[in-house]
């Protein structure tokens, strides 16, 4: 059965061969720092299950050191405007198609492989039908447009190399989540919310809730760690059994609320800080500033939702 | 109830703040929390590794990095804006009104992996709405910055306030599931058309901004 361990063996080798042509990158400085930062991810996603939990832990630290401690650095960028201005009018919106390679592929697999259980793992198919659009569209791209062959290797470990470390941020948020949960965290935070609440006020409860969900989602920059905690919290003693709220609208919306905090917080990497590496952005917080005036009026909306609605 | 674990919080709070390596505040902060608590540091490390290990499907999205490169060499961001430059009418607000309709009914579907920031919004979106843009008004390096920022926001309120509608997403069986802990039964369907007022309102307000973006550019451009 295709799953995770297949996928985990294409990213593996393709960040394997993103640490190997760090190597080989003379105008880079730290070209070294760079191949072993690049070569320990791809360790971690090749034999990550062989290693004991100390073990990754151990690789995380020296994944940290190196990143904390000067940095990855970057090699000398050719300016190819004149080949990409060519390539552009020769290859037309055949450019397209390839693009649109991956989400058909994704779209289509996620759809298919639901129907094949005994070939693809259920749970994976979106992962699984990623990385096929992504095997699809390479091979697709070496036939239409004849790249030497390193050219997409080197050209995505380009891109890998202005990510950057924030390339392991998002897991290693959702590692800090699972110190906290370890740690007691969240029930600290449920006791303390629970003891602000004004008493008797309908309004100050749903206010403190859906607040509580939009502020300890920005810590956590995950509304799923928050949902638990502010529901047990709040949620449930005072919303739904004391007011006695419907609990399907009160959770639904107080996860929503949530989500408001998910686009404020430059915890949320994966959403937030990525992206803004991703297009080269100077401000690593910029995606999260043009989020907030959304943002905003929206966790105002859930409140009066939730305040309307779940109390009829 | 032992409340020193919260000062990871503030190490998290005071290491953003002070701007300092996000990884460096992040392990600072386990270990801070996990020292608070009574842990000590080798189950620290061993609960990090096991977390890092076990959430790693998140940096396989990476994988689509050869492919955009590749397109992108050979003119694919170049391609993207020729075709808009070509294009009367188009206007970053409404590019991105339909990126996020589009994205809003998609996620809806459970089609959350289908468009994303490395798979659209970099190669495809961004310079597209950035064309726009500068087919309008001239812009400066600021403005360029935000109109991106603008198209990388655009997909995440779409993902966010769409994906909830759908019956079969993580945080709707994370829901039902906590709930029939605490005794209630709800199907999974209950709760996800509750998603969709708040969709319809990130909808709204969304394109609002977006609208008003539009309206700002056109104004300039009447102005000398």
């Amino acid at each position: 059965m295709i799953g995770l361990p297949q996928v985990y063996l294409v990213a593996g080798v393709t960040f394997a061969a993103f640490a190997l042509l760090s190597a080989r990158d003379a105008s880079n400085p730290k070209r070294w720092v760079n191949a072993l930062f690049w070569g320990l991810l791809a360790l971690s996603l090749l034999a990550g299950d062989r290693l004991s939990d100390f073990g990754n832990g151990v690789l995380v630290m020296a994944l940290v050191a190196i990143a904390g401690f000067g940095g990855l650095g970057r090699g000398v960028v050719l300016d190819r405007a004149e080949e990409r201005r060519i390539g552009a009018e020769r290859h037309g919106n055949r450019l397209f198609l390839l693009a649109l390679v991956i989400p058909a592929t994704a779209l289509a697999g996620t759809l298919a492989f639901k129907q094949l259980p005994s070939l693809v793992d259920p749970k994976q198919v979106t992962l699984v039908s990623l990385t096929l659009g992504v095997i699809l569209a390479l091979i697709a791209g070496m036939v239409w447009l004849r790249p030497k062959v390193l050219v997409p290797l080197e050209e995505g470990r380009r891109l890998m190399d202005a990510v950057g470390w924030a390339a392991i941020l998002p897991q290693m948020l959702a590692s800090l989540g699972a110190v906290f949960a370890l740690a007691g965290v969240g029930d600290a935070v449920g006791d303390l919310m629970s003891g602000v609440i004004p008493d008797g006020s309908r309004f100050g409860a749903v206010l403190a809730y859906a607040l509580g969900m939009a502020l300890f989602t920005m810590v956590m920059g995950n509304a799923f760690a928050a949902f638990p905690v502010m529901t047990a919290a709040i949620g449930l003693p005072l919303l739904i059994r004391q007011y006695g709220g419907d609990p399907a609208i009160v959770c639904a919306i107080g996860m929503l609320a949530g989500f408001c905090g998910t686009l404020m917080t430059p915890m949320a990497a994966n959403f937030n800080i990525v992206p803004a590496a991703l297009l080269e952005l100077k401000d690593r917080n910029a995606v999260v500033k043009a989020q907030i005036p959304t943002a905003l009026p929206l966790l105002a909306v859930n409140i009066a939702l939730i305040y309307f609605l779940a109390f009829r | 109830m032992n409340y020193w674990p919260l000062l990871g919080i503030l190490v998290i709070v005071a290491g953003f703040m002070l701007r300092l390596n996000a990884l460096l505040v992040v392990v600072a902060s386990a270990l801070v929390t996990g020292l608070a608590a009574g842990l000590d540091l080798s189950a620290i490390v061993a609960a990090l590794g096991k977390a890092f290990n076990d959430t790693r499907y998140v940096s396989v999205v990476w994988i689509v990095l050869p492919v955009i490169g590749l397109l992108e060499r050979n003119g694919l961001q170049e391609r993207a804006r020729a075709m808009i430059a070509a294009m009367r009418g188009a206007t970053p607000g409404r590019l991105l009104t339909g990126y996020l309709l589009l994205r809003q009914a998609t996620a809806a579907l459970g089609l959350t992996s289908i468009a994303g920031h490395a798979q659209t919004v970099r190669p495809l979106v961004a310079p597209m709405t950035e064309a726009a843009a500068s087919e309008i008004s001239a812009l400066d390096e600021g403005e360029r910055e935000q109109i991106k920022a603008l198209a990388a926001a655009t997909d995440n309120v779409g993902l966010f306030f769409g994906e909830d509608i759908f019956i079969a997403i993580g945080s709707i069986l994370l829901m039902v599931g906590f709930l029939e802990q605490q005794g209630i039964v709800l199907s999974p369907f209950e709760l996800s058309v509750w998603a969709i007022p708040t969709a319809v309102a990130a909808f709204a307000i969304h394109g609002v901004r977006l609208w008003r973006l539009d309206r700002r550019l056109a104004a300039r451009m009447v102005q000398p």
